[in-house]
């Protein structure tokens, strides 16, 4: 465990050590950018917006006291969006979609000799397959976790208005009620870290990978739930520091 | 030239190259022969850079590669070009793109214009001018190591490195890509180091050829001289070879010279 750390470490060290002239990065970085972000706006729409459907429906569900405002149930839609769902299932989601992804292409390139290749061209190989990786996701999932918050509150809108669970005016309401602007930076802190962990853990899995297509397979899914855990660990940990 | 001295490698304390020392000559096609595991791939490794030796130095034309500064190896490394086993070509680029690559990270100089002239160049060199834009998932194994000496020569390296370039191949490939080799080695005047087993390829283009055994060199020598090599390993290497045992059985009724140089050892006996 020390060890994969010491090296993880090493990894991190020697991709920002003797990197590529920045035209290259740059390059790079928006090949990935896309790869990483656009590419992924249709599962991460589909899946935030559900999710901000259901929270909706099942809050309303369970919010039975005519004492409490209908207006309550936008409130903590918003709330379980900005600070929780929103940052957290999207990171989960793109470690499924992206960690595996980052982790199945630097492995395949590993076994069929292309990093190899990169390193006999005197080219550093972290520097140019990971480096572009780890800063596209940095700036991919803020913007990601941002539209995912808007469509999560839309589905929520949609879910309660459509099946009567409540009234248009009652959920603009319930969203606009003591807002705090603080939850938005924390959850754009949140989708910058997970985004290091994601691509950092998958890349990292993806680079040393040894062997054949099985050990490609295996090192995708390691990637994908290191990932995972590595979200949750720190999801808690910045929640205990930073709220 | 690139000089080899006393090189040792071991993994997890089983030695893997046992006190190698060779010379690999300018000009000329070198080598290196051996059975499967014997580590030629292994010493190959360590001379590209992408294995550090446990003991032992390698001199690039008189500049010490082993344990010297970042920005030399970095130097003698763009000097470098390698043919992989498995060719190596980049999947998401196009041929053309493979070949441009290295000129695009190493050499900024050039205008994209010229990049397109060397890679048209390099292309027709071996004879792939019209396969530019074809993925590699789409071109034959022979075309893919085609494509793999034009990146490989593309930014004039004076060293080239080729990891069993007849691995996979049928015999007429194999052929065209030997005499590729040694047309390019002897064109630019390179280094050329051939990891091999392959006794076709000894007979096709070993100008001087290196043979290990267990980790250790046992032999250098021309290809004229290794039927006469005086080694045991070497000659079950070479007799081991079907071509060889029926070029020999050709030789035996005709009285030819394999006959003569085999006539006394044990292998050649029961063939």
């Amino acid at each position: 465990m020390l060890k994969t750390f010491g090296t993880f470490v090493l990894f991190m060290r020697g991709m920002v050590t003797r990197t590529e002239r920045f035209s290259v990065l740059w390059n790079r970085t928006i090949d990935e950018a896309i790869l990483i972000g656009v590419d992924s706006v249709v599962i991460v729409s589909i899946v935030s917006a559900f999710i901000g459907a259901v929270t909706c429906v099942q809050i309303a569900y369970n919010l039975t006291n005519p004492l409490i405002p209908q207006s309550t149930i936008g409130y903590m839609v918003r709330e379980m969006t900005i600070l929780e769902l929103a940052p957290t299932i999207t990171s989960i989601v793109l470690a499924g979609k992206v960690g595996s992804s980052i982790a199945g292409g630097l492995g395949t390139m590993r076994i069929t000799e292309q990093v190899s290749a990169l390193e006999v061209m005197g080219i550093n190989s972290t520097s140019y397959l990971v480096l572009p990786r780890i800063i596209a996701a940095l700036l991919m999932f803020p913007l990601l976790v941002i539209l995912a918050m808007l469509l999560s509150i839309l589905g929520g809108y949609l879910a309660g208005t459509l099946t009567g669970v409540m009234t248009s005016q009652d959920y603009i309401e319930g969203i606009r009620m003591d807002f705090i602007p603080y939850n938005i930076v924390f959850a754009l802190i949140k989708a910058v870290v997970f985004a290091f962990l994601v691509s950092g853990i998958s890349s990292f899995k993806g680079y040393y990978t040894t062997g054949g297509a099985l050990e490609v397979g295996a090192a995708s899914t390691g990637a994908v739930t290191n990932s995972i855990i590595a979200i949750l660990i720190a999801d808690f940990a910045l929640a205990a520091l930073l709220l | 030239m690139i000089e080899v001295s006393n090189i040792e490698k071991s993994f997890d304390g089983t030695p893997v190259l046992k006190g190698i020392s060779c010379v690999f000559e300018t000009g000329k096609c070198n080598l290196l022969l051996g059975g499967s595991g014997t580590g030629k791939s292994v010493l190959l490794q360590c001379i590209v850079g992408l294995m550090k030796p446990d003991i032992g130095s390698i001199t690039f034309d008189g500049t010490i590669y082993t344990n010297s500064k970042v920005d030399i190896r970095q130097e003698i490394r763009r000097k470098i070009g390698m043919l992989f086993q498995g060719s190596a070509l980049f999947d998401s680029m196009t041929v053309a793109q493979n070949v441009e690559f290295p000129l695009q990270m190493l050499t900024p100089e050039m205008t994209p214009a010229e990049r397109r002239d060397r890679v048209e160049f390099c292309l027709k060199r071996v004879g792939l001018e019209k396969a530019g834009d074809k993925m590699p998932a789409e071109i034959s194994g022979g075309m893919k190591k085609r494509v793999g000496i034009a990146r490989a020569i593309a930014p004039q390296c004076t060293y080239l490195f080729c990891d069993e370039p007849n691995s996979g191949l049928d015999p007429a490939t194999s052929i065209k890509i030997d005499e590729l080799i040694r047309e390019i080695t002897h064109e630019y005047g390179i280094t050329t180091v051939i990891v091999t087993h392959d006794m076709n390829s000894v007979i096709e283009i070993g100008e001087h050829i290196i043979f290990l055994h267990q980790g250790k060199k046992l032999w250098d020598g021309t290809k004229d001289e290794i039927l006469n090599a005086d080694v045991p390993e070497l000659k079950e290497f070479i007799f081991s070879s079907s071509l060889v045992r029926a070029a020999k059985k050709v030789d035996d009724e005709s009285e030819g010279g394999l006959a003569a140089i085999t006539e006394n050892d044990t292998y050649g006996s029961g063939i």
